[in-house]
């Protein structure tokens, strides 16, 4: 392999809702706060990998260039469902490791409607929805969720501590989408949409950009080391056979093989960091990824709840950007704003939640079908 | 227009209507042991092509896990509890648990179920016709 990759610039703009901006604006937005973040401008920038979902058919990429600065560079446009962004990043980050490029960028981005996310159940006959159970995605996830309480006894209760230590994090986050304490009543009182997922416990679609300038050893020498972040690992996965795979889509297994991939690249282990942005598109998902991302033992996640350890001040603070669940989610972008908040904790910018002492951290996103991205990113200087 | 069927027609694929028989779900079984629902020629478990066969599946199972669903798609009525029942013999199938109350302390995993057939809720295509389902309930 060649030497390190460097996220040199890296920025987000504040979660929320444009309906009067078009997607390549909100992509734009953000491509241009990460250039100036790095100090470089589009001239400067040898390639383009552009994350977008909801308009994978419309070279969004092109279309940001178009914006800013169309200087004939090559552009991938990714769509990889809520992995979309972490692939986009992880896309340039290979092109940089190959000695391709010395500095390139990386833009998520997603305009997203309101109301529920899942498949109404193909074209073909009539409607599957609630005939063959649920497709809707806060019912997949509360069914993965169920499967934890049954092997170990996960309480309702527990999982809806997520969603209170999330949305106290946003509190403390001026780019999150809410800034709302939600009290554990409120959580669990909330509308039932599918149990044990409140409407508290889901993800906030959102609209949202993120954008991340990635520099070789010798680019990111020559433009100071001093903000640069290092990528110790990068890995994608896809979901490896399951039993149940084909009623049941697989968010652990992929997540798993993932996680041992990136402590292996690293050569660290979950005791090694500092702090985790992870995949928290329900509450009950977040559970399930203590384990799998090794911050625990089997059928210890509740306990890690309970007890704080994976609160702002804990040993291992989780999602302190917020998570999907009160920063929001906008497919395209979150896989980039994750590396964003990892990135502003160890550059120690992350003002009143920053964990202190941030060296190694790591970023965590899950696209249904499924594809598993994660990244471990350390402090430099 | 299409000519409506006389009689109700599968709403999925591997629910199978005999001429002369009761509804059965049909699952492809790789020599591998995987099993899936719908007809292919490939394992993805294995890899092997050319391995598969028919076999009709179990209508008697375990509850595996569920979510009672309460907020749905627009026109969908709810709540409903969506099922994941593992089946006697292999095969895993979702499916809407009925004749339950949409309560989780009423609901325990590994609860025997069995396959039941019924019409599609009322459901028609746009040629009208209607179709038949497979639901899950208690076992009696």
């Amino acid at each position: 392999m060649s030497e390190d990759v460097y996220v040199v610039g890296i920025d987000m703009i504040k979660f929320g809702r444009f309906p009067e901006k078009s997607v390549a604006e909100l992509g734009a937005e953000a491509a241009l706060l990460a250039l100036d973040d790095a100090g470089v401008s589009i001239k400067d920038i040898e390639a383009l990998w552009s994350g977008n979902l909801m308009y994978a058919n419309a070279m969004v990429g092109q279309q940001i260039l178009q914006l800013i600065g169309q200087t004939g560079i090559p552009v991938v446009n990714c769509a990889n469902a809520c992995a979309t962004g972490a692939t986009a990043f992880r896309d340039a980050w290979l092109a940089v490791k190959a000695g391709v490029y010395d500095l390139v960028l990386a833009v998520g981005v997603e305009q997203m409607g309101k109301g529920l996310l899942g498949g109404p159940g193909g074209s073909k006959g009539i409607p599957k929805e609630g005939l063959i159970g649920s497709m809707t995605m806060p019912a997949v996830f509360a069914e993965a969720g169920m499967e934890h309480a049954r092997k170990y006894g996960t309480t309702f209760e527990q999982f809806a501590k997520v969603s209170v230590k999330n949305h106290h994090h946003s509190t403390l986050n001026p780019k999150a989408m809410y800034q709302i304490e939600t009290p554990l009543d409120q959580v669990m009182n909330a509308e039932m949409i599918s149990y044990p997922n409140t409407k508290l416990m889901c993800s906030v679609n959102v609209d949202g950009s993120a954008a991340a300038v990635l520099a070789s050893a010798k680019k990111a020498k020559e433009l100071g080391l001093k903000r640069a972040v290092k990528i110790r690992a990068s890995v994608l996965t896809s979901d490896p056979w399951q039993e149940r795979d084909l009623v049941m889509p697989d968010v652990n297994s992929c997540t798993r093989l993932a996680a041992k991939k990136a402590f292996e690249m690293a050569g660290v282990g979950p005791n090694d960091i500092d702090l985790v942005e992870l995949h928290d598109c329900f509450a009950t998902a977040e559970l399930l990824h203590y384990e799998n991302l090794g911050l625990c033992k089997d059928g210890e996640a509740g306990k890690l709840i309970d007890d704080g350890t994976t609160a702002l001040g804990g040993k291992i603070p989780v999602n302190v950007s917020g998570g999907l669940l009160s920063k929001g989610h906008p497919l395209g972008a979150t896989g980039i704003a994750n590396v964003y908040e990892v990135s502003t904790h160890l550059r120690g910018e992350a003002g009143k939640r920053q964990v202190e002492g941030a060296t190694l951290g790591m970023t965590h996103v899950i696209g249904l079908g499924s594809a598993c991205a994660i990244h471990i990113l350390e402090k430099v200087s | 227009m299409a000519e409506q069927s006389a009689k109700p027609l599968p709403a999925v694929d591997f629910l199978k209507i005999p001429e002369n028989g009761e509804p059965y779900l049909e699952g492809h079984k790789c020599q591998c042991g995987a099993i899936f629902l719908g007809a292919r020629s490939i394992c993805s478990k294995c890899g092997a092509r050319g391995k598969i066969a028919a076999t009709r599946l179990s209508n008697r199972g375990k509850l595996y896990v569920y979510s009672i669903v309460f907020r749905s798609f627009p026109g969908i009525q709810t709540p409903y509890v969506s099922a994941i029942v593992d089946l006697d013999g292999g095969g895993t199938v979702k499916g809407n648990l009925i004749n339950v109350e949409p309560d989780p302390k009423k609901i325990p995993f590994g609860m025997p179920v069995e396959v039941v057939y019924k019409d599609a809720l009322g459901r028609k295509d746009r040629e009208g016709n209607s179709y038949l389902s497979y639901f899950f309930q208690p076992a009696s």
